[in-house]
């Protein structure tokens, strides 16, 4: 079971950096041209997330009506429903540095192997980011 | 490559990444969430989920190998910002989207296809405010 467990996340990874690489959302100028709305508005990666957010509608749809994942024993959702500050103010701070930079977190990482320093700097910021708040706020979990 | 079409399809591949890693192994790719897993064997000891992890993030490197090989190029990467502005911009989207419990994959693709309200607000709250920070920057001739 963990060598089928390893192969579906290695695959489905792949598929997200072609995914990624394709749509074009690897490039931070494109990614800050779709939010400059004012501007000179690149409307396409709109259709990223339209095209992203109908087809994993369709594995949500498939999901519900299967009692267990092909292979683990449970389906491991989100329990937490809340809506508080935590949540808003996280969601923020991130809109803040994706705004600066138009990177997030999967083009950074993907984007690794291209062997930029930028991109290098950003994820090591990142990764600092994280671990700075997992330390000081261990309760915020995914 | 540019237009709609590639953006469209590169989504739907995000989109069945995504569908795939809930109906195989059951787990949600929020990228973020995995990115950030990955540092916890620095404290806890390692287990089967952190291996998946560790291959999606793998997966997520050849991503763009892949593209490299299919199309003679890697995907076009333009770096607007200073390196100062990049790190901050690191930093917060590192502790942002573990604060909010998610990124544009988590909750913009995965949340929005389960149509979890917690991710409909998180969505709305960094896509505006990644607008608003362009729109500021711009403002700024930065």
């Amino acid at each position: 079971m963990i060598l089928f467990r390893l192969l579906a996340a290695l695959a489905s990874g792949t598929i997200f950096g072609f995914g990624l690489s394709l749509s074009g959302m690897l490039d931070p100028a494109r990614v800050r041209g779709f939010l400059d709305v004012t501007g000179n508005w690149d409307p396409s990666l709109a259709f990223v997330l339209g095209g992203a957010v109908m087809v994993a509608g369709l594995g949500t749809w498939l999901q519900r009506k299967l009692q267990r994942p092909a292979f683990d024993r449970a389906f491991d959702l989100p329990a937490d429903t809340a809506i508080d500050r935590r949540l808003v103010v996280g969601s923020a701070i991130f809109g803040l540095g994706w705004g600066m930079a138009g990177l997030c977190p999967g083009p950074a990482v993907a984007s690794l192997v291209l062997g930029l320093a930028p991109t290098a700097l950003f994820v090591a910021a990142m990764a600092i980011g994280m671990i700075v708040h997992d330390r000081l706020l261990p309760s915020g979990r995914v | 490559m540019t237009g709609y079409w590639p953006s469209l399809v590169g989504g739907m591949l995000i989109g069945l990444s995504v569908a795939m890693l809930m109906l195989l192994n059951g787990r949600i790719a929020g990228i973020s969430g995995i990115v950030a897993s990955l540092f916890r064997p620095l404290f806890r000891p390692l287990d089967q989920r952190l291996a998946a992890s560790a291959a999606f993030i793998i997966g997520l490197l050849l991503g763009p190998l892949l593209y490299r090989a299919g199309f003679g190029q890697w995907p076009a990467v333009h770096i607007q910002v200073s390196l100062p502005l990049i790190a901050v911009a690191g930093l917060l989207v590192g502790f942002g989207t573990r604060l909010g419990s998610g990124c544009t994959s988590g909750h913009g693709v995965a949340g929005l296809a389960r149509l979890s309200p917690r991710s409909v607000v998180a969505v709305v709250t960094f896509l505006g405010t990644a607008v608003l920070t362009v729109l500021i920057m711009r403002g700024l001739g930065t």
